[in-house]
C-alpha cells in the first residue's frame, strides 16, 4: 500500500468533521437567535410591530420558533447528508 | 347516547386496540425487548418518539399554563421543542451509530468505567420516576372525571393496561402501540380545537385562529389583552418573569428534553444514522402540531371561560362549573353577597380549596377558606382547561369522549416508555454489565421483563399516594437532565480530551448542585424563601438546570486537564461514533 491510500481515510474523516461541525455552529446560530433572540431578548422590541393580529415578538415565542425548528432538523438532514455523498462516507 | 357511555366506548375501544397491537408485536429477544431489533421505520419512530415525549402534562396541563400564564408559558413552548434541534444535530445520529442499547451503556464504554455508568443509571433512574408519578396520576384523573370512578382504580387499571403490553412487547410492543395511541391523542386535541376555532373566529386552522379576528373586528389576542388588563390582570401576551428567568428555564428544559433517557433511546430503535436525523425532524413534527395548537387553545380557552363566568349569576352558569365544583377543581365564593360571579385577578381566597361540606344560598359549595381583599370570586384549576374546553364551547358529547381518551393514550404512552428505561437500566446496566455478567440472554431478559413488573408496581404507588410537592418536581427530572445526562453524552461525542475522571465528577457536581438547589427552595426543611430576591441570579428552580450544566461543564474541564488523558482505544472509538459508515478500512 502507498502512503496516500493509507492516509486518505483519515483525512477524510477529518475533512467530514470539520464540515459537519460547521453546519452545526450554523444551524445552532438560528436555532439561538429565533428563540432566545426574537422570542426572549429581543421580545419587546419585536412586539412593537404587528403582523396579522399577532405581535410579532410573541408570535417568535409561541409559534414560530418551533416551525423554525423543524425546518432546521430536516435541513441539517439534507446537508449532512450531501457533504457525506460528496465525501464518499455515507453509510452503505 | 350519554357522554358517558360514549367514553367508555372510546376509552375501551382504544384499550381493545393497544391490547391487539401488544399480541401482535411480541418481543423475542433483549434486542427486540430493548430496541424493537433497530427494525423501526423512522417515521413510525418519530410517531412513537412524539407520543412517548407528550405527556399528561402535555396534553392535560400546558394548554391551561398558556391560558393563565400568557406570554410566561412560552418557555415550555420553546423549551420542550427546541430541545429536539439539539438532539436531532449533537446527540442521536452519534449515539445511534454507537448503537447499543441503553443510554448509560453509551457513558460506561465512553468513559471506559463502571462507576460513570452507575452514576448515568442513578440520574436515569430518579428521573424517569420523578415522571411517570405525574403520569400515572394523569390516568387517574381522566378516569375521575369522565368515568366517575375513584382516582385510585383508574390508575389501578392504567397499570393494568400498560403492564400487560409493556412486559410482554418491550420496546416493540411500546412503539408500535405509541403510534396508535400518537394517532388517538392528535386527533383528540385537534378537532376540539379546530371547532372552537371556527365558533370564536370563523378561521379552522387554530393557528391562524389565534391572530384572527373575533366578532368586532379585533384579533383574538387583542380582545383578550384587554379583556385581561380590564380585569387587572397582566395583558396574555406580556410576561412577568424576569428576562433572565425566561432564559434560564428556556435553556434547562431544552437542555434537559435532550438528555431525556426514555426520549434519547427511541433512536436507538431506527436502523441507520441518517435515520436517526431524520426520525428527530418527523418526531418534532408530530409534536408542533400539538405544540402549535395548544397556544390557540390556551387563549380561546381563557376568553370563553371570561365570557361565561364573569358577572353572571351563579344560578345561571352553565352546568360544567358546577361538574368541576363538584369535584373539587372550580370553588366560588360569593364576597359581595349578590349571586353574580366576579372574575379578577388575585386569589379569591386563602390557602387550598377547603369546602365546608354544606350548600350555600345558591346551592354552591361553601368554602371553610377566609376570603382575599381582591375582588375575585373564583378559583379555578388551571388543569381542568383542555377537559373541560368541549364543554365550554358547548361541542357534542363525542367530542368530550375523545378527549378522554387522548388524555389517557398521552399518559399511558409516556409511562410505558419511562418503564422501560427503567427496567432495561436495571436488567442491562446494573445486572447483566455490572453485577451479573454471567446471565444468560434468556435470564436478561426474565429479569427485564421482572424489573419493568416492579417498575409498574412502584409508578402505581406514586400515582395513588403522590409525593406532596409531586407537581413541582417535574423541574427536577428536566433540571437533573441538563446538569447530568447531557453535559456527559455532549462531552463524550465533541471533546475527545474529556477522560473518566472529567466525566464523572461533573456529573456527580452538576447533580449535586442543581438538586441541592432545588431542594433548598422546593422542600419545606429549610425554610428557604422561594422568591425572585432569594434565587441565584435571579434563577429559578426551574431553571437552575442550566447553570448546573455549566457547573458540569466546567468542573469537568477542570478535572479532566489535570488526570490522565483519554485512552487510544477510546479515541478510536469516538472517531468511529463520529462517522456516518465504517470508520476507516
Amino acid at each position: 500500500m502507498t502512503d496516500t491510500q493509507k492516509t486518505q481515510p483519515a483525512d477524510k474523516a477529518r475533512l467530514y468533521w470539520r464540515e459537519n461541525v460547521k453546519l452545526l455552529c450554523t444551524l445552532l446560530a438560528i436555532w439561538f437567535a429565533v428563540s432566545f433572540g426574537a422570542g426572549i431578548l429581543l421580545v419587546d422590541l419585536l412586539n412593537a410591530i404587528q403582523i396579522g393580529g399577532f405581535k410579532l415578538g410573541f408570535w417568535f415565542a409561541q409559534q414560530g420558533s418551533i416551525i423554525v425548528f423543524v425546518i432546521l432538523i430536516f435541513v441539517y438532514a439534507a446537508r449532512i447528508h450531501a457533504v457525506e455523498k460528496r465525501l464518499g462516507v455515507a453509510e452503505d | 347516547m350519554d357522554v358517558q357511555t360514549l367514553t367508555y366506548i372510546f376509552v375501551g375501544g382504544s384499550f381493545a386496540l393497544y391490547i391487539g397491537i401488544a399480541i401482535w408485536s411480541r418481543a423475542a429477544s433483549t434486542s427486540e425487548f430493548y430496541i424493537a431489533g433497530a427494525h423501526v421505520h423512522p417515521l413510525a419512530n418519530g410517531m412513537a418518539t412524539a407520543a412517548d415525549w407528550m405527556s399528561a402534562a402535555s396534553f392535560i396541563s400546558m394548554a391551561g399554563i398558556i391560558a393563565f400564564a400568557g406570554y410566561d408559558a412560552s418557555v415550555y413552548l420553546m423549551g420542550w421543542t427546541g430541545g429536539y434541534v439539539l438532539l436531532a444535530l449533537l446527540l442521536a445520529p452519534y449515539l445511534r451509530k454507537f448503537g447499543q442499547f441503553t443510554v448509560p451503556d453509551f457513558i460506561g464504554e465512553r468513559y471506559y468505567s463502571k462507576a460513570a455508568r452507575v452514576v448515568a443509571v442513578v440520574c436515569l433512574i430518579v428521573i424517569s420516576f420523578t415522571y411517570i408519578a405525574g403520569q400515572m396520576r394523569g390516568v387517574g384523573v381522566v378516569f375521575s372525571r369522565f368515568l366517575e370512578l375513584p382516582i385510585e382504580s383508574g390508575v389501578i387499571v392504567g397499570m393494568g393496561i400498560v403492564f400487560f403490553y409493556a412486559v410482554l412487547g418491550g420496546m416493540k410492543g411500546i412503539t408500535y402501540t405509541q403510534v396508535a395511541q400518537y394517532c388517538v391523542l392528535i386527533f383528540a386535541y385537534l378537532v376540539p380545537a379546530i371547532f372552537i376555532s371556527i365558533l370564536i373566529t370563523g378561521n379552522p386552522v387554530p393557528q391562524l385562529g389565534l391572530g384572527a379576528d373575533v366578532a368586532g373586528g379585533v384579533s383574538v389576542l387583542e380582545r383578550l389583552d384587554r379583556s385581561l388588563v380590564d380585569l387587572g390582570f397582566t395583558a396574555f401576551t406580556e410576561g412577568t418573569k424576569s428576562r433572565i428567568d425566561v432564559f434560564a428555564i428556556t435553556l434547562a428544559l431544552m437542555v434537559g428534553t435532550a438528555g431525556l433517557p426514555h426520549v434519547i433511546v427511541r433512536f436507538f430503535t431506527v436502523p441507520k444514522v441518517a435515520d436517526a436525523r431524520r426520525s428527530a425532524g418527523y418526531a418534532l413534527v408530530f409534536i408542533a402540531l400539538l405544540y402549535t395548537t395548544a397556544p390557540a387553545v390556551g387563549a380561546f380557552a381563557r376568553l370563553n371561560f371570561i365570557d361565561s363566568v364573569h358577572e353572571k349569576p351563579y344560578a345561571q352558569a352553565p352546568a360544567w362549573v358546577k361538574t368541576w365544583e363538584d369535584i373539587g377543581l372550580i370553588a366560588w365564593i360569593d364576597k359581595n353577597d349578590d349571586g353574580v360571579i366576579q372574575y379578577a385577578a388575585g386569589d379569591a381566597f386563602e390557602g387550598r380549596v377547603a369546602f365546608s361540606g354544606e350548600a350555600g344560598r345558591h346551592g354552591e359549595r361553601l368554602l371553610d377558606n377566609a376570603p382575599t381583599a381582591s375582588a375575585n370570586e373564583i378559583a379555578v384549576d388551571r388543569d381542568i382547561m383542555v377537559l373541560a374546553n368541549p364543554e365550554i364551547a358547548g361541542l357534542p358529547g363525542w367530542v368530550v369522549a375523545l378527549v378522554a381518551a387522548g388524555g389517557v393514550a398521552a399518559a399511558l404512552s409516556t409511562a410505558a416508555g419511562l418503564l422501560l428505561v427503567i427496567s432495561t437500566s436495571i436488567s442491562h446496566d446494573l445486572l447483566k454489565k455490572t453485577f451479573r455478567p454471567q446471565i444468560t440472554e434468556r435470564t436478561e431478559l426474565l429479569s427485564a421483563r421482572a424489573s419493568a413488573a416492579a417498575a409498574i408496581v412502584v409508578a402505581g404507588y406514586l400515582g395513588i399516594n403522590p409525593p406532596g410537592f409531586v407537581a413541582q418536581v417535574v423541574a427536577l427530572a428536566f433540571g437533573l437532565a441538563a446538569a447530568s445526562l447531557f453535559p456527559a453524552i455532549l462531552m463524550g461525542i465533541f471533546f475527545k480530551g474529556m477522560n473518566r475522571e472529567g466525566a464523572v465528577s461533573g456529573m456527580v457536581a452538576g447533580l449535586i448542585f442543581t438538586l441541592g438547589y432545588i431542594i433548598y427552595f422546593k422542600s419545606p426543611w429549610f425554610g428557604a424563601t422561594n422568591t425572585a430576591e432569594h434565587w441565584l441570579f435571579g434563577i429559578s428552580p426551574e431553571g437552575i438546570g442550566a447553570v448546573g450544566m455549566l457547573v458540569n461543564f466546567a468542573v469537568a474541564a477542570m478535572v479532566a486537564h489535570f488526570t490522565a488523558a483519554t485512552p487510544q482505544n477510546v479515541r478510536s472509538m469516538v472517531d468511529a461514533i463520529r462517522m456516518p459508515g465504517r470508520a476507516s478500512d
